[in-house]
């Protein structure tokens, strides 16, 4: 038996996905910038992408940021440290919790979606019928959910870092005893900009990273509804590991000196 | 341009998947105002000849033109250009699910803004009427309608920028005996309304006696014979024989493993 056999066709086979993957990714990006632009399908995704995700992302962000004053306060109370609790809160929301946890949540909402969804346009022939009719599909399918994706993920994670620092604030407030002006005071003066920008970045990444994953397993998938079962979770699954993988470096990047 | 030149000629067209080798040199020619069908049993290479007529799949070896031009080593925005004056009919429809049907049928209009969405709308209305459905049939989604249908627009969609050439896969497939005669005569119809060339593929005989002017029988990666619709019946040809009267013997062997 030779075992390096099947270790160099998985090796291949990874080298492959790779590089179909970075095409695919070159193409999208070089078709998002070039006309025609289709407005009405980027609205629509931007609606579905944004608009439908809020519910999610509110309901992880608020009990994270509840979660995350609860802790804090048992941790710290044993140093007597509790007044950090509204800087533990605010830069782990707007750094880490709110671009991360929105990302996972949405990756499974909408990565799912888009693979199903146009793994079954593939499988339908609804893509062959889209060349057919002139109509180049990266363009028309593509690249506008990689724009909504790009666009409404850091607005997601905007909307979800404020969701969170308020939950922050009930837990510490109502439940802890803390001084609402104080602790308001204390999550404004430690905050800074760069907090706030880093995860709006990391979110623009995994943005990308949701939709192109989605797109590209949807895209790719054949041999009929088993194959767009397997195209959505891969979507999920390529989604949710990039994104931990992409966290890490992005925090490299911008916290390391 | 010599005025005999074909609509669509391929000339020693190859294609294989990993070690199967489906199409295998073959020649076909389709004349303008013509309608050729390609007879032929599953897993002969008609879809695999069709697909790679419309630039869905790229052939190994060969060559494919269209009015004389050859399309196989165009760029993608010279292509989509030929593509403009084509309509294909799909097997499944192969209608846009989150789409009305009107929006559909008039899909290459608006894709290439070519008219405003009230225009697009009167066109597909229009359209749908050639095809023998009412204008509240517009309104309605794909899912929302019958196969026959769906057959009916999707050959609505195919003929809605009014082309030179239109593409049937398997038109009649999955449909009951009358819907499939109705679509046939539609078909027929159509595509002298339109004056377009055409090009279909099937291994329905009945539909493709309705709608040919020549009939082509590809086997094993070639065409195997050719001739007008009146000499099929008298072929000289044992496969076309076989294949025409649904023989179980004959030379043609049916693979009943992969």
């Amino acid at each position: 038996m030779n075992i390096l056999q099947p270790i160099g066709r998985v090796f291949l086979g990874f080298l492959r996905t790779t590089g179909r993957l970075s095409l695919f990714t070159g193409g999208v990006f070089a078709h998002a910038v070039r006309p025609p632009f289709y407005p009405r399908i980027i609205l629509r995704q931007m609606i579905d992408i944004g608009y439908f995700s809020l519910p999610v992302v509110g309901l992880t962000a608020i009990f994270a940021g509840m979660v995350l004053a609860l802790q804090s306060y048992t941790g710290f109370a044993r140093f007597s440290a509790e007044g950090a609790i509204a800087n533990v809160v605010v830069i782990s929301i707007t750094r880490e919790l709110g671009p991360v946890l929105a990302g996972l949540m949405v990756a499974g909402r909408i990565g799912a979606s888009l693979a199903a969804e146009i793994g079954t346009m593939r499988v339908t022939e609804q893509i062959d019928a889209l060349t057919t009719l002139s109509t180049n599909p990266m363009k028309y399918l593509v690249a506008p959910r990689l724009i909504a994706g790009l666009v409404m993920f850091p607005c997601l994670v905007l909307i979800a870092d404020v969701i969170g620092v308020f939950g922050g604030y009930l837990v510490a407030v109502y439940k802890l005893g803390f001084n609402p002006s104080i602790y308001l005071q204390n999550t404004y003066d430690f905050l800074q900009a760069e907090d706030v920008n880093s995860g709006l970045v990391k979110a623009a990444v995994f943005g990308g990273i949701v939709t192109l994953m989605g797109c590209y397993h949807g895209y790719h998938s054949q041999g009929g509804a088993q194959g767009v079962g397997r195209a959505t979770t891969n979507a999920v699954v390529s989604a949710s590991i990039l994104i931990l993988c992409f966290d890490y470096i992005l925090t490299a990047l911008f916290f390391t000196q | 341009m010599a005025d005999d030149t074909p609509k669509i000629r391929m000339r020693d067209l190859h294609k294989s998947f990993g070690t199967k080798q489906v199409l295998r040199g073959l020649d076909l020619d389709v004349g303008v105002g013509e309608s050729v069908v390609v007879i032929g049993g599953s897993g002969t290479g008609k879809s695999v000849m069709l697909k790679c007529v419309l630039g869905l799949m790229r052939p190994e070896q060969g060559s494919v033109e269209i009015d004389g031009q050859e399309v196989l080593t165009m760029a993608a925005d010279e292509r989509e250009e030929v593509n403009r004056h084509m309509g294909m009919l799909f097997q499944g429809g192969a209608l846009f699910d989150s789409l009305p049907v009107w929006e559909n049928v008039a899909f290459g209009l608006l894709a290439q803004k070519r008219v405003g969405r009230p225009e697009a709308k009167e066109i597909a209305v229009s359209k749908l009427a050639q095809v023998g459905l009412g204008p509240e049939v517009g309104d309605l989604f794909p899912a929302e309608l019958s196969g026959g249908m769906q057959k009916r627009v999707g050959l609505a969609r195919a003929i809605a920028a009014d082309p030179d050439i239109i593409f049937f896969d398997e038109p009649t497939t999955g449909l009951d005996p009358i819907m499939a005669d109705v679509i046939n005569d539609l078909i027929v119809k159509t595509t002298r309304e339109v004056g377009a060339s055409a090009l279909s593929i099937t291994h329905d005989m009945a539909s493709a006696r309705k709608i040919a002017n020549r009939i082509a029988m590809l086997y094993e990666g070639r065409i195997i014979w050719q001739g007008p619709v009146a000499d099929i019946d008298h072929a000289g040809n044992e496969y076309v024989d076989q294949f025409i009267h649904g023989r179980a013997e004959g030379p043609i062997k049916m693979a009943v493993r992969a």
